[in-house]
């Protein structure tokens, strides 16, 4: 589990190995998560070109190439779980259950939308399912997890939460001071760095002197467990063991699911400071085409089988577009005041 | 009813929110083995338990989003910020969280956390351990921001905050703890957005909250005895909310109004205070508002440089006097 993969200058990424057949889910878990993936992809590949055709505005940051991370660890949950996210948030929130409409007429600003037109794609948020919310600040997730967890430990509801952030979040200091809170208090908080390599446009080589990111888990004397962050089932096994071992009472692991981020920091970025030759060798890993071929290799599907799965999610984001271009309304000025206070209070 | 200090009237509140609700929790630096360094929490951990009275590390942002977090997910979190001062620390898990998450998630969550933060100035603690930053959280749509002073409003405000399904931060002011006053000994709650009138009176309105509604009221007593000038004193208890209808019935009777805050002048509460006031009554007036403030400069350590900075009873008179100017 803890081979070290290969980073962006090591050129040919040879240390990455072909999905196995995991254990414990069957094939009808493992068409799920498929699914799933081909759901995030599709919706985010969606997103940018409704961005770039000025359909959707403000800052929409796309999870395509990151979706074993988001799905092979919520696999692992149970529904009532909790997630906290990123600014990168529309592959946790589909991962976790969420329904693409109600995303996408959030991302129109409609007011069907989950957050009712006001967060957006950086506040995407889908509290009933347990996603406790996209976040635009590196890292201020961190202790929202340490909370959900700090109250499933007083309330003894056996809730696991799972806090994902990026390789950018840490290096904010509440990374720190929620890992060793969560670690001195046993906490059910399952910590997955999504290590893409890149915060925003700067390389973590050039900002942290250890890149191996799972060895800070040594510091607050917790595990530390390095997958590949483009393989769900290597995730999904180790955000397993991360969660047995959470739900057991023995506290928080640190999981560094390392991948490459493969497109731009948001939907619009051209990347001209990045060397982008460097970065195509890469997409011969695309979680989702690995799991694709996965299911090939192994005779467990057709290719019929495969595209059914892909035509359902293709028609679902369409779908998720004509619902929040036509089927949807914007929200009226009067709700502006609404839900800054709770139960309708409103302080001018 | 009984006579309590702040310190107890304190205690006694978060006491028994804690026996009535299981989810209310403490949480902060030294306030559970220590009792706080004001002696406010002492004995709940003895009667609640390391899970729900918990001694934090010295991490503001991260122990302050955990109040965030655990309050999205069903708890009552109190949190304590051990001097007012650290909340800098925590601003981005305040403002930026807790104030916003139940907007952008379009009213899908909410966030009843109380932040209790010991704040005012006094004692030679210098330029980190005196300030008031009240101003900073009314600016901010999506919190409550209370500052009483009396025991019985420090107890009644905070079963409010507690109960309060929003965030609300709770300055107490740290000279305050020894004042003493009545408390029922009954249940009962003190409202957010209704301000106390300490003292009637006709001829000047002064406006005021924390400690600076004591010296006020001080002042008012003096310039009655004095001169015969006979103040409203009001003291706002409540920010954010404010009671701007108590504020303007005041100075519809007395014309002349005097803003105070313990904070330093510039871009303080006062400021904010007096615009609504012009805002909603400018032809009440029949002379300029005056706001007393700290003057605007860190607090300095040297006791005679740090009285001459904090705005004091004197100087409540002489804005008075000079709100009477041309009387």
């Amino acid at each position: 589990m803890t081979k070290v993969l290969p980073r962006e200058d090591d050129g040919d990424g040879k240390c990455f190995e072909d999905l196995e057949i995991p254990p414990d889910l069957d094939l009808g878990r493992q068409k799920d998560m498929y699914l799933k993936m081909c759901l995030i992809r599709e919706f985010d590949t969606k997103v940018k070109e409704l961005w770039l055709d000025n359909k959707i505005y403000g800052l929409a940051h796309s999870y395509v190439g990151a979706e074993a991370i988001a799905v092979g660890a919520c696999a692992a949950l149970h529904p009532d779980d909790y997630i906290t996210s990123t600014h990168r948030g529309h592959g946790h929130t589909i991962a976790k259950g969420a329904d693409i409409n109600k995303m996408m007429a959030e991302l129109f600003g409609k007011y069907e939308g989950y957050n009712r037109g006001k967060g957006g794609s950086m506040h995407i948020a889908d509290v009933e399912h347990g996603m406790l919310g996209a976040t635009g600040i590196v890292g201020s997730g961190m202790p929202i997890a340490l909370g959900s967890a700090l109250s499933a430990n007083v309330l003894g509801n056996g809730k696991i939460t799972i806090c994902f952030h990026g390789d950018g979040g840490t290096n904010q200091g509440v990374w720190h001071e929620t890992i060793n809170m969560a670690a001195a208090w046993n906490l059910p908080v399952v910590f997955v760095i999504e290590n893409n390599q890149m915060a925003i446009g700067t390389e973590l080589s050039c900002v942290s002197k250890e890149t191996d990111l799972f060895r800070r888990a040594l510091g607050y004397g917790i595990p530390g467990v390095l997958v590949d962050g483009f393989n769900v089932f290597e995730v999904y096994l180790a955000v397993k063991e991360a969660v047995e071992r959470a739900r057991a009472g023995q506290g928080p692991t640190l999981i560094e699911a390392r991948f490459l981020r493969l497109l731009g920091h948001f939907v619009a970025d051209d990347q001209w400071y990045r060397d982008l030759t460097k970065v195509e060798p890469y997409w011969d890993y695309d979680p989702v085409k690995r799991m694709r071929e996965y299911f090939i290799l192994n005779k467990l599907l057709k290719e019929k089988e495969i595209v059914e799965i892909e035509a359902k999610a293709k028609a679902s984001v369409e779908r998720s577009v004509v619902y929040a271009s036509t089927e949807c309304s914007e929200p009226g000025i009067d709700t502006l005041y609404e839900d800054i206070y709770a139960h309708g209070e409103v302080i001018v | 009813m009984s006579i309590k200090t702040v310190r107890e009237a304190l205690n006694d509140g978060m006491r028994e929110e804690m026996r009535r609700d299981p989810t209310v929790i403490l949480m902060g630096c030294d306030v559970a083995v220590r009792g706080n360094p004001f002696g406010v929490t002492k004995g709940l951990l003895q009667e609640f338990g390391p899970k729900r009275v918990i001694d934090t590390p010295i991490s503001e942002p991260g122990f302050t989003g955990a109040g965030v977090g655990a309050a999205a997910t069903g708890l009552r979190p109190i949190v304590e910020i051990l001097y007012s001062d650290w909340i800098t620390l925590a601003m981005d898990q305040i403002v930026n969280m807790a104030a916003k998450m139940r907007y952008m998630f379009g009213g899908k969550v909410n966030v009843p956390l109380v932040v209790r933060a010991p704040f005012g100035s006094g004692g030679g603690n210098a330029a980190q351990h005196s300030q008031s930053f009240e101003n900073w959280f009314n600016h901010v749509p999506g919190l409550k921001v209370v500052a009483p002073i009396s025991p019985y409003d420090c107890k009644g405000m905070l079963l409010t905050a507690i109960r309060d399904d929003n965030p609300v931060i709770f300055f107490e002011h740290k000279r305050a703890y020894q004042i003493k006053g009545e408390v029922p000994d009954e249940e009962y709650t003190v409202p957010f957005g209704k301000a106390a009138i300490r003292k009637e009176g006709s001829d000047v309105t002064i406006v005021s909250y924390s400690m600076m509604s004591i010296k006020a009221l001080q002042a008012a007593e003096e310039l009655e005895k004095e001169q015969g000038i006979k103040c409203e004193v009001i003291d706002l208890r409540s920010l954010l909310p404010l009671d701007y209808e108590t504020v303007m019935g005041s100075l519809a009777k007395t014309n002349r109004i005097v803003v105070c805050q313990e904070a330093n002048l510039r871009g303080g509460m006062a400021a904010d205070i007096v615009a609504e006031i012009i805002d909603r009554g400018f032809d009440l007036l029949d002379a300029p508002p005056v706001r007393v403030a700290a003057l605007n400069v860190p607090m300095p350590y040297n006791m005679a440089l740090e009285n001459e900075v904090i705005p004091s009873v004197q100087k409540i008179k002489a804005a008075v006097l000079k709100a009477l100017g041309d009387r």
